[in-house]
């Protein structure tokens, strides 16, 4: 079967934030950008997928500016075969994104579509399941483990509380949590020969998907400062500083 | 305006996260609605009838709704979402399962885990792991919010809500529940605690996370991990509290053996008091902490669970 995995560039994980000192938004300006942890989870798991000779195709996608074919790039080097670009340059909220995919999705018909759980910029968690709602398919949303079944897909969830197991009817769409499994790095070797793998680029408008939002970000500031704390120098002090000064413990 | 909330509910019972998000909704202004649906939950639709500020609770109980997968209730949210102006829901992992996908039904974007409510249409969310603050509005005729719970207090359980059914039901062929493995605890959930004590990679073992129960016993505390903690396998994955946890914001936060890293503090900043134990001074944790003890967790551990 085809398998879709779609990937974000963001801001690398380990990168701390600076809000633009006019608060219109978070300075991006020469920061590191990587692909979003979740996605690399997800690129690993269709990849596991082809190997287990489960999947015949892997096929990646992203939605972003010019730039983010470097995170198609990594996914080929990972083992994607092949990869398609929706390219704009304008932000795209979630739900243009999940349009945008769901075109994407329309004419490449993949089986499974496999996405990260949530974008560690905008943390909004959404994409997946509105592109489930958009096409029709079944979500099986924060994923610790997936098996397909002949035409269903057994999905392990991480729910509050626990694991919960869901049986969906293929094709079907699923969100990576970090426990799905542990994503390779790509060799050298392999980068080399993504270069030469195919890339396809598209266009907003060639899908006939307008990405304008209702959303408007009004501002953007940094989260209040804690106050500056102090050491204690035993448990004695500690217990007296809480239950004292503090008052959270009696 | 009109407001519909989506109760949380878990084993029969009505979560205390929904009395925060009801406070939300108040904020917002407007009726307020609270949903109840899955099966057999009118007991839990009873305690949704008593928490302050809501004038109806609608309750959707069958079969098809019993563990409230994505499809059908997505399909019953926008059936349903015609006669109101805002649908809330906790940022659980159900809140974020269902909500994104009525959004998308009802062609509208979805605010993910409000921290606070400007106006009817205007909302504070964290973006970037909590390192930034955004001011998001909202034009769409129909807003689709998840709550953060932990920025809300809860409202109170004096009201008397009337309580009407509601009939719509949806075949399901796509998706069905094969089976849950939950974890077991008689401690306060981690996201409700008033105390919660974590553990980190420091912690050495999952054996060693048995030096946390008796402080945790003696404060009524939740116990918690890192995500490192969680990797390394000494404990689930339920546990973990950060961006890709549980956010928590309790009155006291114990961290132990917990370096701090932007994703662990992302779930817990928000503490009124924290406390770090930690054996590098040079730890970012001490950065948030109200009180830091520079020393051995094995020593400190016992030492703090005797003088409690």
């Amino acid at each position: 079967m085809k398998v879709l995995v779609a990937v974000k560039r963001v801001i690398d994980y380990n990168v701390k934030i600076r809000v633009k000192p006019d608060n219109s938004d978070v300075d991006l300006t020469n920061v590191k950008m990587a692909m979003n942890p979740f996605c690399e989870i997800a690129v690993e798991e269709a990849v596991r997928l082809k190997e287990a000779g489960v999947a015949t195709e892997v096929v990646a996608v992203t939605v972003g500016p010019k730039a983010a074919q470097e995170q198609l790039r990594t996914a080929l080097a990972l083992g994607a075969d092949r990869a398609v670009h929706v390219q704009t340059e304008a932000p795209v909220e979630s739900l243009a994104a999940a349009k945008l995919l769901a075109k994407v999705v329309e004419e490449e018909q993949p089986q499974l579509t496999i996405l990260g759980k949530q974008a560690i910029d905008s943390d909004n968690n959404q994409v997946g399941q509105m592109l489930a709602a958009l096409t029709g398919r079944p979500q099986g949303t924060f994923a610790s483990e997936i098996a397909v079944e002949g035409e269903t897909l057994k999905v392990t969830r991480e729910i509050d509380g626990g694991l919960q197991t869901v049986s969906l009817a293929l094709p079907a769409i699923v969100t990576t949590d970090l426990r799905l499994n542990e994503p390779r790095y790509a060799k050298l070797p392999d980068i080399m020969k993504a270069k030469k793998k195919p890339l396809s680029v598209t266009t907003p408008e060639e899908l006939g998907v307008a990405v304008a939002s209702k959303v408007k970000l009004v501002k953007v500031e940094p989260p209040a400062e804690r106050q500056g704390g102090i050491k204690v120098g035993s448990v004695d002090e500690l217990v007296d500083k809480l239950k004292n000064e503090a008052k959270v413990i009696s | 305006m009109s407001i519909l909330v989506l109760a949380e509910h878990h084993d029969g019972a009505l979560a205390g996260a929904t009395a925060h998000v009801v406070a939300a909704a108040k904020e917002i202004g407007g009726d307020i609605d609270v949903l109840v649906a899955g099966e057999g939950v009118s007991a839990i639709a009873e305690a949704a009838a008593k928490l302050d500020g809501v004038s109806r609770v609608r309750v959707a109980d069958h079969a098809v709704y019993a563990h409230q997968l994505a499809e059908p209730m997505g399909a019953l949210l926008a059936e349903l979402a015609g006669d109101y102006s805002h649908v809330l829901a906790v940022g659980s992992t159900t809140g974020k399962n269902v909500l994104p996908r009525l959004a998308a039904l009802k062609d509208v974007a979805q605010l993910s885990e409000i921290i606070a409510v400007e106006s009817a249409d205007t909302f504070k969310r964290p973006i970037y792991a909590g390192n930034a603050i955004a001011t998001v509005q909202s034009d769409d005729a129909l807003k689709v919010i998840t709550v953060r719970a932990t920025a809300f207090d809860a409202v109170g359980e004096s009201g008397s809500a009337a309580i009407e059914a509601v009939k719509t039901v949806f075949d399901n062929a796509q998706s069905s529940f094969v089976g849950e493995q939950l974890a077991e605890s008689d401690r306060p959930e981690l996201g409700a605690a008033k105390v919660v004590v974590s553990g980190g990679r420091g912690m050495g073992s999952g054996e060693n996370f048995k030096l946390l129960d008796g402080i945790a016993d003696k404060l009524g505390a939740a116990i918690g991990a890192s995500r490192a903690a969680v990797d390394a396998g000494f404990v689930p994955n339920d546990m973990q509290v950060g961006q890709t946890g549980k956010i928590v914001a309790p009155e006291l936060y114990i961290a132990v053996g917990i370096s701090g890293a932007i994703q662990h503090l992302a779930g817990m900043k928000d503490a009124k008091v924290i406390v770090a134990i930690n054996k590098d001074e040079e730890a970012p944790i001490f950065q948030v902490a109200d009180y830091g003890l520079v020393g051995d967790l094995f020593e400190v551990l016992p030492e703090l669970e005797s003088k409690l």
